[in-house]
């Protein structure tokens, strides 16, 4: 069974039609990145997967529904909205022994072993730590939670560089261990490329490109095109075309590799090339008019 | 602690072992007490308030010997001993019923306000028992810390003027009829539960309700209505139902044979379990207090921060 699984899942706010029947399948074990412009609907995928929202479709998280069982599903499923929800008032100690008392799989020796490769004090409020440090706390809780699904949106928002890849780094080596699932909505492409096992591009409420990173690097290809080869290159259809230093770079999908191998050097584009590709060619928006 | 069950479970294998559920009390628990930690004003206020009171009555057992050698004989006694301590649970009581009204406007208000709500959301605790155990401050946990506090100030207070009677003429025996604390905390202990607990209940309930409901401003939302209804229903039909239902359930309290207890200490008798339960409007109140905390339950399911 899919560890989550979505069908015409559809959320109206107002007037404002955030999901528009995405469909959704997440095998256990593999790491989405779901990508999107601000607004695109990620954040009410995420809050529809954890529970903290009602909509129309269906929807299965590890057999649950997570709109009438919230409290149930989070025994297995664990969510970091962003930095800036762990209550200010409360005290490190105190947050362990809340978590450990309410929560059924929550190691605290596992949790306190993390903290104490951190500057974190037990006796520490949150609102006396700086946007990191509440962040690897965050953190330190939700790893010691023995849980098969983690969701993250945008769990790294607004720290700086080391916290982040410290952030990805922990989740990596000391998380993920090919038996848990993990969902991260996030801006920050090029951080967590190396992350993911699957690709899901998001905008308007839809799902406009959706594949894994393996069919990424079978079927991508990013070409620098030589000038003289610039003719011959665009008569095979590149999907986006961009200049770098008076190179043309050349987006292709689906041939052969070898064929553009004549026309220049030939890689696997990254991930945010490859949205920016998407999205310039979605309706309505200009080329390049994304990030 | 009790994490050392938590730990055993190796991470793989956890999924085959039979998910066994949290004790709800050990929830609970975790649950009350984390409302404490948030609102320390429950406690420090109704302390400090004590702390005065207490520095005041020290003060004033400058002048205590005087005064009981002046009464010694009359019947003023009685007076002059027992009102500082009816005077402390009073006090006690009105500090921790205004806690008791802050704490519900705040409850389900200020976990949208910080965001924190995403957090608490995100661990395995349903929104009924969420707002259950933060009902349960007002209508259970501040009454009886009003009665503990009280009951401690009074043998704090019975131990100083011990400590001045000699040579007024007043001796210990006579000290302790005159007080009855025994027969006080009875009283005391009843009042607190069943008419700030149980008889206020519906307002605690009210306040949480628009806790959980208003984007701004909980406090307007919760008066405001109220006063612009009221108003509206004196202009339409010239009656004040709405203001006669409020003011009798502020000052009210179980009614027993039709007639609301009263506010002095001294004439109360404390109530049977029978007459509790044959009091219409307690139960009417509860009824209503449970139709809120309803709402309230729903609503927070719903909401998200602010």
């Amino acid at each position: 069974m899919a560890c989550i699984e979505a069908h015409g899942l559809r959320k109206v706010f107002g007037n404002n039609v955030a999901l528009d029947g995405v469909n959704l399948k997440v095998e256990q074990g593999r790491i989405l990145g779901l990508i999107g412009p601000n607004g695109a609907g990620k954040t009410t995928a995420l809050n529809a997967i954890v529970g903290l929202t009602p909509y129309e479709g269906t929807l299965n998280v590890l057999g649950r529904d997570p709109w009438s069982q919230r409290d149930q599903l989070m025994r297995d499923a664990c969510f970091i909205a962003d930095v800036a929800v762990l209550p200010r008032w409360i005290r490190v100690s105190q947050l362990l022994d809340y978590v450990a008392g309410v929560h059924l799989h929550f190691d605290r020796r596992k949790a306190e072993n993390f903290l104490a490769k951190t500057t974190i004090k037990h006796s520490a409020k949150v609102r006396e730590l700086s946007k990191g440090m509440v962040t690897q706390l965050h953190l330190a809780m939700v790893m010691a939670m023995d849980a098969k699904l983690l969701v993250l949106d945008e769990p790294t928002l607004g720290l700086d560089i080391l916290y982040r890849k410290q952030f990805y780094d922990s989740l990596l080596n000391d998380y993920f261990d090919g038996g848990r699932t993990i969902v991260v909505a996030t801006h920050e492409v090029e951080e967590v490329q190396h992350v993911l096992t699957d690709l899901m591009f998001i905008d308007h409420g839809h799902v406009v490109f959706s594949c894994s990173m393996e069919e990424l690097e079978a079927r991508y290809f990013e070409v620098m095109v030589q000038p003289d080869n610039l003719e011959a290159a665009l008569a095979l259809k590149p999907i986006h075309q961009r200049q770098v230093f008076g190179r043309t770079i050349l987006l292709f999908e689906g041939a052969e590799k070898r064929q553009f191998e004549e026309l220049g050097e030939v890689r696997t584009p990254g991930v945010a090339d490859l949205f920016v590709a998407v999205m310039s060619r979605q309706p309505g928006r200009e080329q390049g008019a994304v990030q | 602690m009790n994490t050392q069950s938590n730990t055993t479970a190796p991470m793989l294998g956890a999924q085959s072992v039979a998910p066994a559920d949290i004790p709800a009390l050990r929830q609970f628990r975790l649950l009350v007490q984390r409302e404490i930690w948030e609102s320390r004003s429950l406690y420090i206020a109704p302390l400090a308030a004590a702390g005065l009171f207490l520095l005041g009555f020290a003060i004033s057992m400058i002048f205590f010997p005087g005064r009981l050698r002046a009464a010694v004989g009359s019947a003023r006694l009685h007076n002059v001993i027992n009102q500082p301590f009816d005077i402390v649970a009073v006090l006690i009581m009105g500090v921790t019923f205004l806690v008791a009204l802050v704490y519900c406007l705040d409850a389900l208000y200020s976990e949208r306000r910080d965001r924190s709500i995403l957090f608490w959301k995100s661990l395995p605790v349903s929104d009924t028992a969420t707002v259950l155990a933060k009902a349960s401050i007002p209508i259970v946990f501040v009454p009886l810390f009003a009665f503990a506090l009280t009951v401690a100030m009074q043998l704090l207070m019975l131990v100083l003027i011990s400590a001045v009677i000699p040579g007024t003429g007043v001796t210990a025996g006579m000290l302790w009829n005159q007080l009855s604390l025994f027969h006080g905390w009875h009283v005391l202990f009843t009042h607190l539960v069943t008419g700030h607990g149980l008889w206020y209940a519906p307002i605690y309930a009210y306040l949480l309700l628009v806790s959980a409901w208003a984007r701004r401003a909980p406090f307007l939302w919760a008066t405001l209505p109220l006063i612009a209804v009221g108003g509206a229903e004196k202009i339409a039909f010239n009656t004040s139902y709405l203001a006669a239902i409020l003011a009798g359930r502020i000052a009210g309290g179980p009614s027993v044979d039709g007639a609301p207890a009263g506010t002095n200490m001294d004439a109360m008798t404390p109530f049977t379990l029978t007459q509790l339960m044959s009091s219409p409007g307690l139960w009417i109140g509860l009824l209503v207090a449970a139709a809120f905390l309803a709402g309230a339950i729903r609503l927070r399911r719903h909401r998200g921060p602010i």
